[in-house]
């Protein structure tokens, strides 16, 4: 390769010059336009579900149950709460797991055979397809006890966040510098309580970075939900009994046949969309600072 | 060393066999703090334990489940082109086609604006464009699929009926994969959908590993005269080669597992057309539509051992990407 370049500009001349700034700026015009190509898309999705589905909300789509087909009105109502209750369950789920074991793996991982499993098979788990984990929770949750039920969806989304969590969660706990453990062992305080009252609250706000990063991510899943939460048209109070999530919803409502449910498909793509933009403009301001590069 | 806790430089002392360490002195006082350390310890080893039992349950439910279909069929079911749930006959290549085609599609748009994008956000852009931009990136990668399905139903697809689609038709249709009506729904315009998804994987995969490249590289090669593009292409692109590759299996392994918005776009029709406007379906696309409905446990069992083939697939991506990732990180 070195010599490649030696050949190639081993002679100075006012031409080779040229054509070297010549390609150059061709290139930096190359990489522009694929950073372009891929803004455009993005920008067209978030200004369009923006637009159209604002033009769609109205008061009936946050508080009404959903009509029978065809007929105008109604709105997801069952959908919001069900939603609702789905992450819920998968924060109480995930978000304690993912951080303990990402505190294990940050504290007692450095040349621990167990931890460097754990740390490799977290990331593996990061990339299962999601409508495989949604296959692998009917499996577990839905055929032993003949229903679809909210647990199955609320534990198939946490099954997505925990990798998430304990990731971001070992990365930032890592960047707690090594001078703020000794100085709270040389008082004397044990290790466990350096680690739950010096090491962790100082990563507070990268490991809230990778809680929200999870919940955004898991936020708009609709394929692990298919078949463990299924939807319903109706409210449904019980965990154990099919429910209805937001997702879901757009999902039967864009790929069916009437107006009004392209509609009411539109405003929750917004609705999802807006909500996705907070949880990231949200992170961008926790995670400032220290916890930048991370995540 | 400096930095780490006394335990963990007192043990890193014992790895390299420094004789003159001491043993660990017992930091306490009274006793009660070692039980209390090795009590926290067990129970976050649990919850850590809790990220292997999951992926091995995973693999132990997909595969007992999917018994039924790998019994009555063996390979048979990977190579069988007929699915008629009616006749009880499972055989998923039209499937595992479906997938393979508009993977291929995404990669090869995906990998070069992709990685240019990531030149770019690393190189070329201005200060103050440098963060909006990869901001916008990182967005991108948030928006959920169900989403980008209802923008590719609605927007993209008629776009490419009435675009792309009849441009490539009137003028390349004497290519056989450019030949045959277009609905705007079909295999390409999947592909391209899926491209606009992975695309933000890749960016940021091969930005991270850019960025490791040693800074005195780049700055002697400058030094030399160079040109930044001579810079990218004779200091970072070659440092970064393998993560790059990496970062684009990553990408392959989350395009061949995507399911939402190519359930929505594709069309779903199991067939093996050589046409790209031709309607199709894929692995996920098929259990997202047939699961809830399946009837009888062999049809269920049929689907479940579909999961488990993209399962594998997933892994054996997943597992390669990231040990090429990491060869870059650790090269440093």
């Amino acid at each position: 390769m070195a010599t490649g370049v030696v050949r190639q500009y081993g002679q100075f001349t006012p031409k080779v010059m040229r054509r070297r700034r010549t390609v150059n700026v061709i290139m930096i015009g190359v990489f522009s336009v694929c950073a372009i190509v891929i803004l455009i898309p993005l920008v067209h999705i978030l200004m369009y579900s923006l637009i159209k589905g604002a033009s769609s909300l109205n008061v009936h789509f946050f508080t009404k149950p959903p009509q029978p087909p065809g007929q105008p009105g109604g709105g997801v109502a069952t959908a919001l709460v069900g939603s609702g209750i789905i992450l819920v369950m998968a924060s109480l789920i995930g978000i304690p797991t993912g951080i303990l074991a990402g505190v294990y793996m940050a504290e007692y991982g450095n040349r621990n055979a167990f931890a460097t499993t754990v740390r490799f098979v977290a990331d593996i788990l990061l990339g299962v397809p999601s409508i495989v984990i949604g296959v692998f929770i009917w499996t577990l949750l839905v055929r032993p006890f003949h229903s679809f039920s909210a647990i199955a969806g609320g534990v198939a989304l946490a099954v997505m966040m925990i990798p998430t969590i304990s990731r971001t969660t070992e990365e930032v706990v890592r960047l707690v510098p090594g001078t703020l453990r000794e100085a709270s062992l040389a008082l004397g305080i044990p290790y466990w309580k350096t680690v739950m009252r010096i090491t962790v609250p100082a990563a507070r706000s990268g490991i809230g970075t990778a809680v929200v990063l999870a919940f955004a991510r898991v936020g708009g899943e609709t394929a692990p939900l298919l078949f463990t939460a299924l939807g319903n048209n109706f409210f449904q109070k019980d965990i154990r009994r099919p429910i209805d999530a937001l997702p879901l919803r757009l999902f039967n409502y864009a790929i069916g046949p009437y107006d009004e449910w392209h509609r009411i498909a539109w405003a929750s793509a917004f609705i999802l969309v807006f909500f996705i933009l907070i949880l990231m403009v949200l992170i961008r301001r926790i995670a400032r600072g220290r916890f930048k590069n991370v995540v | 060393m400096a930095g780490q806790s006394p335990r963990r430089q007192w043990w890193a002392g014992r790895q390299m066999g420094i004789a003159a360490i001491p043993p660990m002195p017992q930091r306490r006082v009274g006793g009660m703090n070692v039980r209390g350390d090795a009590i926290f310890r067990s129970v976050l080893a649990v919850f850590a334990a809790i990220i292997l039992v999951i992926i091995g349950l995973m693999l132990v439910m997909v595969v007992t489940q999917s018994s039924e279909a790998w019994r009555k069929f063996g390979l048979g079911f990977i190579t069988g082109t007929e699915w008629a749930p009616p006749f009880s006959k499972f055989g998923a290549l039209p499937y595992i086609y479906g997938t393979v085609i508009t993977s291929v599609i995404a990669l090869m748009l995906a990998a070069p604006i992709g990685v240019g994008c990531a030149v770019f956000i690393i190189e070329f852009a201005p200060a103050w464009l440098r963060s909006p931009v990869s901001f916008m990136v990182e967005l991108l990668a948030a928006v959920p699929s169900v989403v980008f399905g209802l923008w590719g139903i609605f927007v993209f697809a008629p776009w490419m009926r009435n675009g792309p689609d009849k441009f490539l038709v009137s003028h390349f249709s004497f290519i056989p994969l450019f030949k045959g009506p277009t609905f705007g729904l079909g295999v390409l315009s999947a592909g391209i959908i899926l491209a606009i998804i992975i695309v933000p994987y890749i960016t940021s995969v091969t930005r991270e590993v850019m960025l490791l490249t040693p800074t005195n590289q780049r700055e002697g090669m400058l030094a030399l005269g160079a040109t930044r593009w001579e810079v990218i292409r004779y200091v970072i692109l070659p440092f970064a080669r393998s993560g790059i590759v990496g970062g684009s299996i990553l990408a392959l392994g989350r395009a061949l597992g995507e399911t939402m918005a190519v359930t929505m776009i594709i069309g779903n029709r199991a067939q093996i057309k050589p046409s790209l406007f031709a309607q199709g379906a894929t692995m996920s696309s098929v259990i997202a539509n047939e699961f809830a409905e399946a009837a009888t446990t062999l049809y269920t069992s049929s689907l479940i051992a579909i999961a488990l083939l993209l399962l594998v697939v997933a892994l054996i991506m997943n597992v390669l990407g990231r040990l090429l990732v990491w060869s870059v990180a650790r090269s440093r």
